[in-house]
C-alpha cells in the first residue's frame, strides 16, 4: 500500500521506533520566540543541559514587540523583561536571534520561509500553534508546548504519537475575488474547530495547486483552527521556484539532490487517508466569521444565523454565547455589520501578496470616517519590499496607519489592542473572546475584504466597491 | 513532573464548549517568564462576573474541572495548563480536548480524562445537584467514579506509565542519545542550517 505525504516525511525522521512507545522523531528546524521559551531555557539551566543543535535553531522577537517607536525602550516593563530574557538566553546558549530592529526580525512564521529555512520534507516545530504554516512547503510542521520546546532544545527530537491523515481536496478553480483565506475559513466552517483533531491535513486538488506559496501558507496556517496539528501541501514547481536563490536554500549539487528528493514527496496513488473531505471551489464566495471561534463563519452574503437552527446542543449554546458576546442578532445581514477597526497583518495574512491585495483596493480611496485601519507587515523584509513598491504610501494616503513588523493586534500582547466593545475586521486567525483586547469583537476576513470593509465602514467584499470607484488598473 | 496515581475532589461544572486557551489564560499573562503565579489569570474575563461558576462559594477548593467538548482549543501556550494547576485543579474531564493542550497537560501531570458526553452530562447533573459530591479519577484502574457514575477511560500505556511514575521525558530520551547521534550522522547535506559552523 502506498504512503501519504505526511507518512513519508514522518518515516524519514524516525530516530527510534519501539513497540508500545511513541516514535522518536528528529526535528530539522526549531523556531523560537520570546513567549514560550523562557521556562524552557530555565529548565535546561536547572539540569545543566545545553542546546544540542544550535545550528538547527533560530529565534526572533514578535509577540510582544511594539509597532510604533521601536527605537525607544519598550514601555511595558513586563514585555521588556520577556524580550531581554530571550536575548540573554540566546546569548548564553549560542542561539541565532533576530531581535527588534534587526532586518530579519518579524513574525516567526514569516521569517522562516523568507530566509529559505523552511523546505520540503522537513520537520519544523515552534512553541506556537501556527507553526502549521510551514506545511505549505510539504514540511511536517506543528506547534508544541514549552515542555516540548525544552525537549527539542536538549535533544533535537520529540517523542510523538502517530497522527491520522485527512485529505481535503479542493476541486476546480476559485472564483474571481475569492482568496485562500475565504477557502480556509469555509473549510473550517465545514469540518468544525474539532474536526481535524488528531489529524494531519493534506490540502490537494486543482484549486490548491494553482495557489501561490504565500496563499498556501495562509491555508496551512489555519489548519490548527480546525483542530489539526499540521496541514501540508505537496511540494511542486511553485515551491521550488519560491525557494531557489533564498539565503538558506541548497546551492549547486545540493540543490539538485534536494529537488530530486523533494519530487518524491507526494502521496502515492494507492495511499489511503483516514478521512477525506471534498470541496468544490466554484461554490465558494468571500467568507467571514460572525462568532467567537473560527468555525463560526458564513459567506459574506449571508445573515447572522439563528442559534435555534443548530441541532447539536453544544453548538447551539456556543452560538447563543457568541451572539451575546459579539453584540449581534440572528437574521442581521453580515454586510450590515459596522466595524471601528480594520487590522491587516499576522502570520496568516501579513506577507507581501496580502499587502499588495489590500493596497490595490485602497489606491485612490479613503478609509471611512471613524474607522481605524492598522497595516502591520509580517516582517521587516516584507515592510521593506512594500516600501519599495510604494504600498506604504497607498496605505497612509488612504488614511491607514503603517506600522512596524510583529504579531501586533492578532493577539494584543503589545499596545495594539481593541477597547471593550470595539469591533474589528481582521486578517488574523482567531476570533476568540478578548483575543484582540479585552471585550473586543473580531470578524476574521481576507485582506481584500478587510480593505473593502475599511473603505465602506461595514463588512464588505471588493465587488461592493465598484460604485465607490473603479480599482486602479481595471 | 509530579506523579499522578489517583485523585478525589469536588468538581466545577463548566458548561461551555470550545473553551479556548485565550479564555483559560489571556495573552497578557504570557509575558511572565516563570511557570507559577498564573492562578489569578485563569478564566480572567469570566471571573469578573460574580455569578461565574468558579466564583461561587460552594466551588471553592474544587479540584476536578468538568468541561464541555473541545476544551483547550487555540494556541500552544503551556501557560493554560500551568494556570489550571496553579489554581488548584488536578484533573480535567471533557468529551474532547484539543491536541496540543492535551499533550501539554500530560507533560505537566495534569490528567486530562476523555469521557463520553453523556457521562460528562451525568457528572454535571450530579455536581450541580450537590456541589459537595466528590469525583475520583483513578489512573491506576483507569476509572472515574462518583455516586451513581462509574466510567472507564482510555489513556495510552506509555503516557500512563510516565504519569504514574512522574517521569521526565528528556531524561528518557537522553537514554537513546546514541540513536540520535546515528541519525544525525546520516542526514543529507542539503538540509539547511541556521548557523555556519
Amino acid at each position: 500500500m502506498g504512503r501519504t505525504l505526511a507518512e513519508k516525511v514522518w518515516d524519514d525522521h524516525v530516530v527510534r521506533r519501539a513497540e508500545g512507545e511513541p516514535d522518536l522523531l528528529f526535528i530539522d528546524l526549531h523556531l523560537l520566540h520570546e513567549v514560550t521559551s523562557p521556562q524552557a531555557f530555565d529548565g535546561l539551566r536547572k539540569n545543566g543541559r545545553r542546546v544540542r543543535r544550535t545550528d538547527l535553531t533560530i529565534a526572533t522577537e514578535d509577540h510582544n514587540t511594539p509597532t510604533l517607536d521601536i527605537d525607544k525602550p519598550i514601555a511595558d516593563p513586563v514585555s521588556r523583561t520577556q524580550l531581554e530574557t530571550l536575548r540573554k538566553n540566546c546569548a548564553e546558549f549560542g542561539v541565532r536571534l533576530h531581535p527588534l530592529g534587526d532586518v530579519e526580525q518579524g513574525v516567526v512564521h514569516v521569517v522562516g520561509p523568507q530566509l529559505g529555512l523552511t523546505q520540503p520534507g522537513m520537520t519544523v516545530v515552534c512553541g506556537d500553534s501556527h507553526t502549521s504554516t510551514h506545511g505549505a512547503f510539504g514540511a511536517l510542521a506543528f506547534g508544541i508546548g514549552t515542555s516540548q520546546v525544552e525537549h527539542v532544545l536538549a535533544t533535537q527530537t520529540l517523542p510523538m504519537a502517530p497522527f491520522r491523515t485527512m485529505a481535503v481536496t479542493v476541486n476546480g478553480e476559485l472564483p474571481e475575488g475569492v482568496t485562500a483565506k475565504d477557502l480556509i475559513l469555509a473549510i473550517i466552517a465545514r469540518i468544525g474547530t474539532g474536526g481535524g483533531q488528531g489529524y494531519v491535513i493534506e490540502y490537494r486538488g486543482e484549486a490548491i495547486e494553482k495557489l501561490s506559496m504565500e496563499a498556501r501558507m495562509t491555508i496551512c496556517n489555519m489548519s490548527i483552527e480546525a483542530g489539526a496539528r499540521a496541514g501540508m501541501i505537496a511540494p511542486d514547481d511553485t515551491t521550488f521556484a519560491y525557494l531557489e536563490g533564498r539565503e538558506h536554500a541548497p546551492k549547486g549539487a545540493d540543490w539538485d539532490a534536494a529537488v530530486e528528493y523533494w519530487r518524491t514527496l507526494r502521496t502515492d496513488s494507492g495511499a489511503v487517508f483516514d478521512h477525506e473531505v471534498v470541496i468544490e471551489a466554484s461554490e465558494l464566495a468571500p467568507f467571514v466569521t460572525w462568532g467567537t471561534n473560527p468555525g463560526q463563519g458564513a459567506p459574506l452574503s449571508a445573515s447572522v444565523p439563528d442559534p435555534a437552527s443548530f441541532t447539536d446542543p453544544s453548538e447551539k449554546l456556543a452560538a447563543e454565547n457568541a451572539l451575546k458576546y459579539m453584540g449581534l442578532t440572528a437574521g442581521q445581514p453580515l454586510r450590515e455589520i459596522a466595524v471601528d477597526t480594520v487590522f491587516v497583518g499576522s502570520c496568516t495574512n501579513g506577507r507581501i501578496e496580502d499587502l499588495r491585495a489590500a493596497a490595490a483596493l485602497l489606491r485612490g480611496r479613503k478609509v471611512a470616517d471613524g474607522v481605524r485601519m492598522l497595516v502591520v507587515p509580517g516582517s521587516v523584509r516584507v515592510a521593506l519590499q512594500a516600501v519599495e513598491e510604494g504600498l506604504d504610501k497607498v496605505f497612509t494616503e488612504a488614511g491607514a496607519e503603517w506600522r512596524h513588523a510583529g504579531c501586533s493586534m492578532c493577539l494584543g500582547m503589545n499596545p495594539d489592542q481593541l477597547k471593550p466593545g470595539e469591533r474589528s475586521a481582521s486578517t488574523s486567525n482567531r476570533n476568540f473572546e478578548g483575543r484582540q483586547g479585552k471585550g473586543g469583537r473580531t470578524h476574521l476576513v481576507s485582506p481584500q475584504v478587510a480593505a473593502a470593509t475599511a473603505v465602506l465602514g461595514h463588512l464588505a467584499s471588493p465587488a461592493d466597491l465598484s460604485d465607490v470607484r473603479e480599482p486602479a488598473g481595471v | 513532573m509530579e506523579a499522578f496515581t489517583t485523585h478525589t475532589g469536588r468538581a466545577v461544572p463548566l458548561r461551555r464548549s470550545n473553551v479556548d486557551t485565550d479564555q483559560i489564560i489571556p495573552a497578557h499573562w504570557l509575558k511572565k517568564v516563570t511557570r507559577d503565579g498564573f492562578e489569578d489569570g485563569l478564566f480572567e474575563a469570566w471571573r469578573k462576573d460574580e455569578e461565574f461558576i468558579l466564583n461561587r462559594p460552594e466551588r471553592q477548593g474544587a479540584t476536578v474541572l468538568v468541561a464541555g467538548p473541545d476544551f483547550g482549543t487555540g494556541s500552544s501556550r503551556e501557560h493554560a495548563v500551568w494556570a489550571l494547576q496553579n489554581y488548584g485543579f488536578k484533573t480535567v474531564i471533557s468529551s474532547r480536548f484539543a491536541d496540543i493542550f492535551r499533550g501539554n497537560s500530560l507533560k505537566n501531570g495534569l490528567l486530562t480524562v476523555v469521557l463520553p458526553q453523556r457521562t460528562v452530562d451525568a457528572l454535571w447533573e450530579l455536581t450541580e445537584a450537590d456541589p459537595t459530591v466528590e469525583i475520583t479519577v483513578d489512573l491506576v484502574a483507569r476509572k472515574v467514579t462518583a455516586p451513581g457514575v462509574e466510567a472507564d477511560f482510555e489513556l495510552d500505556e506509555n503516557a500512563r506509565w510516565r504519569l504514574l511514575e512522574g517521569l521526565d521525558d528528556i531524561s528518557i530520551t537522553l537514554r537513546h542519545e546514541e540513536d540520535i547521534a546515528a541519525y544525525e550522522a546520516k542526514r543529507p547535506s542539503f538540509k539547511p542550517r541556521t548557523l555556519t559552523v
